[in-house]
């Protein structure tokens, strides 16, 4: 068992668009940055297929909310940067609005408390 | 050492990993550099956290998620990318760069269009020539492409000068005989002759295209195929065309002038001309790029032909009546045949010999048997007139081909019946048609040659 629960797939890909969209608001990334620091940040309890986040880079490439550009590593590796652009950062503001009224409204219903139930709090 | 060795280990690991990933249509190739520059990331930060080499591998592809669930996730973001693009520009020269193959069918293709004018400069002007400048055109136009295109396939398969005469062989042969020969202008052996040579010659170019080799069935069968989608380019082109050379006179009669004479001094011989090779080279070009479309058509027009068939003989059964033997009652039953044995050809060329009889092929034995039926009742009233008449060139060529085709068609017949009573295997279908393509090439060889002399130029 890995550790952690494991996310639903809807959940997961409805996630990723705000969490790569809010590491890329901390400065450019790539790809194998982008796993770790969500591996961090969630306390490895969110666990991502690693080559799944491509696809999504690059439909936020092409829906002009991320830049992509070719650098090289530490060790002289051709690697791709990501990048947040102002309509990015625009999207950001937009999703952290709509997962607020998500979170607020889940908040008021009774599967808060079952969440603190089973949280055992 | 140890560790020089282990790195030479994970570098062909990483080799061959690569390897698996650039066959998915949906992953290109700077993908491929993202997704390696990933994995080298997480085996380096697995090493450091103490795993060896193998394992840290092994963790990482398997991180990076199966093949198949993240093609089918590239292919959803990428969807343009499984409609496979036909490479104009060559996967090694890089994005952008034509290819050696394109540069030189380009050249031929513009050395075929301006072949075709190289008779002004001895004064043959197809819009002002007389019936001879007509009639030399007409006897000669295959003369002025097909050589370019059998050139294409000697270059591309590198055959050696040994080859190359044999090979220009038959194209040197073939215009002695149109200009040697005193035809009567406008004459029905000449006619004949004009209509047969570029059959000849396109059999011809199935030399160079087997690269010398035409003995092989493979390679026969390969031209088969090569034909069909040759000739489906060539009508795509040929749509093309017709709109440029539509929008040429509308846009030009829009402004008060006539382009009609540049249509038909340039734009048409020239292009046709070119779209001949071009369309040679693409099908050359995407034969494992992009599905065949001929043995698609094929099996969409095999139940309909059989359908016609059935209710034609039908027809003629419950009304009595008998074919009206016409001028062209021959020559329209020989194109019947002909679409026959093609629906026919191509089925075969793309069926799996392994597999066991079916519908289809059940399906394509009526076909036959209905257009020998169709084609016995025709012959009669044909071989009636003809004794009524007489021989006459036209009669002697549709009736030789007629017979050609039929024999053809019975003993196709005879081996469908024993493949589907599982008597015989599929394969020696498929041979019976590959040996059979040397008969055509005799014949039209001699409709040109012999028929002339035979029937004294007429």
């Amino acid at each position: 068992m890995p550790p952690g629960i494991d996310i639903g797939k809807d959940l997961v890909a409805a996630s990723a668009t705000p969490l790569v969209l809010a590491i890329l608001s901390e400065g450019e990334s790539y790809g194998y940055a982008i796993i770790k620091r969500v591996d961090e940040l969630s306390g490895g309890e969110l666990q991502w297929t690693d080559g799944m986040l491509y696809p999504v880079l690059h439909r936020l490439e092409r829906n002009g909310l991320v830049k992509a550009n070719w650098g090289r590593s530490e060790s002289g590796r051709r690697r791709k940067y990501y990048r947040l652009t102002d309509q990015g950062s625009e999207e950001l503001a937009n999703q952290q609005r709509q997962w607020r009224i998500v979170n607020e409204t889940l908040r008021a219903t009774p599967f808060n408390s079952f969440l603190l139930a089973t949280q055992g709090i | 050492m140890a560790h020089e060795g282990g790195m030479q280990v994970l570098e062909e690991r990483i080799t061959e990993w690569r390897s698996y990933l650039r066959r998915r249509q949906a992953i290109d190739a700077p993908d491929v550099h993202e997704l390696e520059d990933h994995l080298r990331s997480q085996v380096a930060g697995l090493q450091e956290a103490g795993l060896d080499e193998e394992e840290a591998f092994l963790i990482g592809v398997k991180r990076l998620g199966e093949l198949d669930t993240l093609s089918r996730e590239f292919a959803r973001e990428h969807s343009e990318r499984l409609w496979k693009r036909l490479v104009v520009a060559d996967a090694q020269a890089g994005e952008g760069h034509w290819s050696r193959e394109a540069l030189v069918a380009l050249g031929l293709a513009i050395a075929a269009a301006l072949a075709i004018k190289a008779p002004e400069l001895f004064g043959l002007r197809i819009e002002d020539g007389g019936p001879a400048t007509e009639s030399f055109y007409i006897r000669n136009f295959s003369l002025f492409v097909l050589p370019f295109l059998a050139g294409f396939f000697a270059w591309k398969r590198g055959m050696d000068p040994a080859g190359l005469m044999r090979l220009a062989a038959p194209f040197i042969v073939g215009a002695l005989a149109v200009n040697l020969i005193p035809f009567t202008t406008g004459g029905h052996t000449e006619v004949l002759a004009a209509l047969h040579l570029p059959m000849a010659l396109w059999l011809a170019v199935g030399i160079g295209y087997a690269g010398g080799a035409w003995r092989s069935h493979d390679q026969r069968m390969n031209y088969v195929r090569f034909s069909g989608e040759w000739f489906i380019y060539l009508a795509l082109i040929a749509m093309g065309g017709g709109v440029l050379m539509g929008s040429t006179v509308f846009i030009f009669s829009a402004i008060g002038m006539d382009a009609e004479w540049l249509l038909n001094t340039w734009i048409l011989p020239c292009g046709v001309m070119g779209a001949i090779v071009i369309a040679g080279w693409l099908a050359e070009a995407k034969q494992s790029v992009i599905e065949n479309m001929a043995p698609v058509l094929t099996l969409l027009f095999t139940p309909l032909f059989t359908l016609l068939l059935l209710a034609f003989l039908g027809t003629m059964v419950w009304t009595g009546s008998g074919i009206n033997v016409e001028r062209e009652v021959l020559i329209g039953f020989d194109l019947l045949l002909v679409v026959v044995v093609g629906l026919l050809l191509y089925s075969i060329s793309a069926r799996d010999p392994q597999a066991e009889p079916g519908f289809f092929d059940a399906l394509q034995l009526a076909l036959v048997i209905c257009a020998l039926l169709v084609d016995a009742i025709a012959l009669w009233a044909i071989l009636a007139r003809i004794s009524e008449f007489g021989f006459s060139p036209n009669r002697v060529a549709a009736l030789g081909e007629n017979l050609i085709l039929v024999v053809n068609l019975g003993w196709s017949a005879v081996l469908y019946a024993r493949f589907l009573r599982r008597r015989a295997g599929f394969a020696a279908l498929e041979r019976w048609q590959t040996a059979y393509i040397p008969v055509y090439a005799v014949w039209a060889w001699i409709v040109v040659v012999v028929f002339p002399l035979v029937f004294r130029f007429q």
